[in-house]
């Protein structure tokens, strides 16, 4: 492994940390409820009705599933482009050797 | 930091949709003058957009005992400058507001001036002046990407504590209050996201160098003398 890796590895793991060092001293005692939604309704329990109702809204486990889409999508392009860019460097050197700057 | 549907007052969804709509339009053109002017531009911009629309996609734990989602605008901001994030954010956020019900068509404009303005703004000025400031690209990179998403969320607190002053603490104390709510909460997910733009730039400075030095983010390493062979 190199070095290079070895710190990419490193990295990799801090954030995962960052995210399940709270969960696990937690120990199921938050709820986690999202901030946007945290908002709504301190909003909508302070008597604000809202205008306007979202075109469509898809329930609970459809929803879901659209986010896990929206990061597959990401996640997919993502991926796609760093392996081409890998590729295209990994492919370089035997060009290389054959025809030296 | 989604405003969801309905919950700003229509005068100040128009007033942030007018604001936010030179910059998206802006934004298009720098996206469509990038792709014609160096086409081999469009797989890295694909990335600034994947990237986004990943981040934004996950909810993630905080130790405030709530979740909240990054944003993912820093990286296409310091590689293509925020115009280019305008246009991408804008689409991000459409894509939520018309499939998953987050956020809204009347609350766009608010949500894409935090998210797509502001915070790649905000991202790139960060990465600029700690680069300016003798930073290497790294820490620069760190700086800016989780500025971009800190500062996403601030916009927010002061668009909400606008529509929404306190009664009896005004404008200030409904800021705090929504502060409180937003900015805790995402201290660790900005740090998070800031690492993970390190992350993605330590792979870009590897396999898309002459990208990042045609950019400008790279400064071309120096011709080495070869013996001649050059």
């Amino acid at each position: 492994m190199t070095r290079r890796t070895l710190v990419n590895a490193l990295l990799v793991l801090a954030v995962v940390a960052l995210f399940a060092v709270p969960l696990l001293v937690d120990g199921g005692a938050s709820e986690y409820g999202g901030t946007d939604a945290a908002v709504t309704e301190e909003l909508a329990a302070g008597g604000y009705e809202p205008w306007f109702e979202s075109v469509f809204s898809p329930a609970g486990e459809v929803e879901s599933g659209l986010f896990a889409l929206q990061a597959a999508l990401g996640g997919g392009v993502l991926g796609y482009v760093l392996g081409r860019l890998h590729g295209r460097r990994t492919a370089r050197p035997s060009a290389a050797a054959a025809d030296p700057r | 930091m989604h405003i969801a549907e309905g919950f700003l007052p229509a005068g100040h969804a128009l007033g942030w949709t007018v604001a936010a709509a030179p910059f998206v339009v802006h934004g298009a053109r720098a996206v469509v003058k990038e792709v014609r002017d160096n086409p081999e531009s469009t797989l890295l911009l694909g990335a600034a957009g994947a990237f986004t629309f990943v981040l934004s996609a996950i909810k993630l734990p905080s130790i405030t005992g709530s979740s909240s989602h990054p944003t993912g605008t820093g990286p296409g901001a310091i590689l293509f400058r925020p115009p280019v994030m305008a246009l991408l954010g804008t689409v991000v956020l459409l894509f939520q507001a018309l499939l998953l019900a987050h956020g809204g068509l009347t609350t766009l404009g608010a949500n894409a001036f935090a998210f797509a303005v502001v915070g790649p703004w905000t991202g790139y000025l960060v990465y600029r002046l700690t680069r300016g400031a003798g930073a290497g690209l790294l820490p620069a990179v760190f700086a800016g990407v989780a500025m971009a998403d800190l500062a996403t969320y601030v916009t927010t607190s002061l668009q909400l504590a606008l529509a929404f002053p306190d009664a009896s603490t005004g404008f200030v104390g409904a800021l705090v209050k929504f502060l409180g709510v937003f900015a805790l909460t995402q201290i660790p997910l900005a740090i998070g996201e800031g690492i993970l733009g390190v992350l993605l730039f330590r792979v870009l400075t590897v396999n898309a160098r002459p990208e990042l030095e045609r950019l400008g983010v790279l400064r071309p390493a120096p011709l080495v003398p070869t013996g001649g062979a050059a």
